[in-house]
């Protein structure tokens, strides 16, 4: 499997990470060697056993369907740059 | 060339839990902007997400009610994508082992039943909301809805037509509501259908190309939506031109369906197993306790008030339209003591009549089970003709009383006196020389004008089926 600087490029862009052409070919020399660890594990035979889901072998905690938060926008939205109405604003979107 | 259209729908049905699906945060409908939306759920840095058992019971309850296999071990992933209202910039959902797998549900469209295969069922949680109105030319946006649990029902392509699509919606939209998982409210969202179309030549066992519809929120625009987009795919196609496999907005203003405007990028969502959530583990005796707590559902009590009740299938049907109805009807025929189609009548008559005309559920009928069958016990022992029983039920529903006394007050009880209805007849023939001999000469509706005459002279209160005989032996 080999990554090319296109692909840094385009996850970058999927991620929204604004990353300058110099950063990017650091980044894709890091990734290649990442991957080719990656290769190197892909070839020991892993037939028969069950793939990982998580790390730790440990089963996902359960809470009780209670409401435990009140609310608390106002302190939230201090830290935001526009809000109106209680909202966020945000640079306009439109699907 | 003859066209098959094929169809399959996402469903996504909001879970009626208190608080979201990994947060502490209530999941009321129409609250102020913001106001219930946790640290979780607007993805503060070092929070971390913790299931909520009630959307899992509910989950599982669904499984069971389909007949799918309930996951033992199924893994929450992450689906990523960047928009504004997913403050995460991923939605947590599951991938490749989803709670639930397999499954159906049976539709039937003018007697006939067909079996519609579940793919599966998933848990996800729900995004916030983009308010596009002009604020100073930006977006606004609120997160109340954000981490709110869903159950995404997937079908297999097994649907043939937009009415076989909608008996399909309508059957899964009972269901959840049935039970007790998704209230079903369709203007705040609560259930909501995509729908993957395509069209192919009828005998082929190829798919189409197939273009999804997204967010349909009522039965209507589903059945226009799917309608057109079959059609506009069967004139590109006979035109020589080629589906693409898009995304589509259904506009009901102009019945039209279009593609969405996203970049090609858009579903790259490079799921992942959520490292914040390990597995989530479901051990064989909390699917046994939620089989055992499972209501009876539509299928099979439709089929008990067949054999129980005589209904035909088309009354049984109407009165296992939710457990309210189904409820409501049992409890009436019990207070009764029996007459089951009597009962059936009245209420797919009346009651719903008066329901639709108020808008109002069942529950909040002012006509209960029990005061319904104290009016049906009226008409059943002769106090009453059914035709003054609809008075008195107006009357009852209009809260004026039970059914006797509303019988008293007005003095409506019928007259079955013999000789009293005999009196009444004699009088009515005295004055009606002409119309008897158009009877004599074979005039059906003569007759019936005698009859009217009698129950109007009566004030409407003898009894129809003794006028009838009296007239008939005094005429024979």
């Amino acid at each position: 499997m080999a990554l090319t600087l296109d692909d840094v490029l385009r996850i970058a862009h999927l991620a929204r990470i604004d990353i300058d052409a110099a950063a990017a070919r650091e980044v894709h020399a890091k990734l290649d060697a990442i991957f080719t660890l990656i290769n190197e594990l892909q070839a020991i035979d892993t037939t028969g056993i069950e793939p990982m889901s998580h790390a730790q072998d440990v089963s996902a905690p359960l809470r009780d369907d209670a409401i435990t938060e009140s609310d608390h926008h106002a302190d939230y939205q201090r830290g935001a740059p526009a809000v109106e109405d209680g909202l966020y604003l945000v640079p306009r979107v439109i699907e | 060339m003859k066209w098959e259209v094929v169809i399959g729908l996402e469903t996504h049905a909001q879970l009626s839990t208190a608080s979201k699906i990994f947060s502490g945060a209530p999941t009321a409908f129409g609250a102020a902007p913001n106001s219930q939306a946790s640290a979780v759920d607007i993805a503060l840095p070092g929070v971390l997400p913790v299931l909520n058992k009630g959307a899992v019971e509910r989950a599982i309850r669904f499984g069971v009610a389909v007949g799918g296999t309930i996951s033992q071990r199924s893994v929450f992933a992450r689906k990523n994508y960047f928009y504004p209202d997913l403050p995460k910039g991923y939605q947590i959902s599951q991938y490749e082992i989803p709670i639930v797998a397999g499954g159906s549900v049976t539709i039937a469209i003018a007697e006939t039943e067909k079996r519609i295969r579940l793919t599966r069922a998933h848990l996800e949680e729900d995004a916030g909301k983009s308010l596009h109105e002009d604020f100073h030319g930006m977006t606004g946006i609120d997160l109340n809805r954000a981490g709110t649990p869903l159950l995404e029902i997937v079908s297999e392509p097994d649907m043939r037509s937009a009415a076989e699509a909608v008996a399909y919606a309508k059957a899964l939209h009972a269901l959840v509501r049935w039970i007790g998982i998704c209230d079903g409210n369709l203007q705040e969202g609560s259930f909501r259908c995509d729908a993957n179309v395509s069209v192919r030549p009828t005998g082929s066992d190829d798919l189409g190309t197939r273009c999804e519809i997204k967010n349909l929120n009522s039965f209507r625009f589903l059945q226009h939506a799917i309608e057109f987009e079959a059609r506009r795919q069967i004139e590109l196609i006979e035109d020589g031109g080629a589906v693409v496999q898009e995304t589509r907005l259904y506009d009901p203003d102009r019945n039209e369906t279009r593609p969405m405007r996203t970049k090609e990028d858009a579903h790259d969502y490079r799921y992942f197993p959520d490292p914040d959530l390990p597995p989530l583990v479901i051990d064989a005796a909390w699917i046994e306790r939620v089989k055992s707590e499972l209501p009876e559902l539509p299928d099979v009590m439709k089929a008990r008030f067949v054999t129980q009740y005589g209904l035909s299938m088309y009354e049984a049907a109407a009165l296992t339209a939710s457990r309210e109805v189904a409820h409501y009807f049992e409890d009436t025929v019990r207070v009764l003591g029996g007459a089951p189609n009597l009962a059936a009548s009245w209420i797919m008559g009346a009651l719903s009549a008066a329901l639709n005309r108020e808008e109002r559920e069942i529950g909040a009928a002012p006509v209960t089970p029990h005061t319904l069958a104290e009016l049906l016990r009226r008409i059943q022992d002769n106090t009453i003709s059914g035709k003054m029983a609809k008075d008195v039920f107006d009357a009852m529903w209009a809260g004026e009383g039970d059914a006797d006394l509303i019988i008293e007050r007005n003095g409506l009880r019928q007259i079955s006196d013999e000789g009293a209805i005999e009196r009444i007849v004699d009088d009515v023939l005295a004055a009606n020389a002409a119309i008897i001999a158009e009877v004599k000469a074979g005039r059906e509706k003569a007759f019936n004008s005698l009859v009217g005459q009698v129950m109007k002279a009566s004030k409407g209160k003898a009894n129809p089926a003794q006028v009838n005989a009296i007239l008939k032996r005094k005429l024979g």
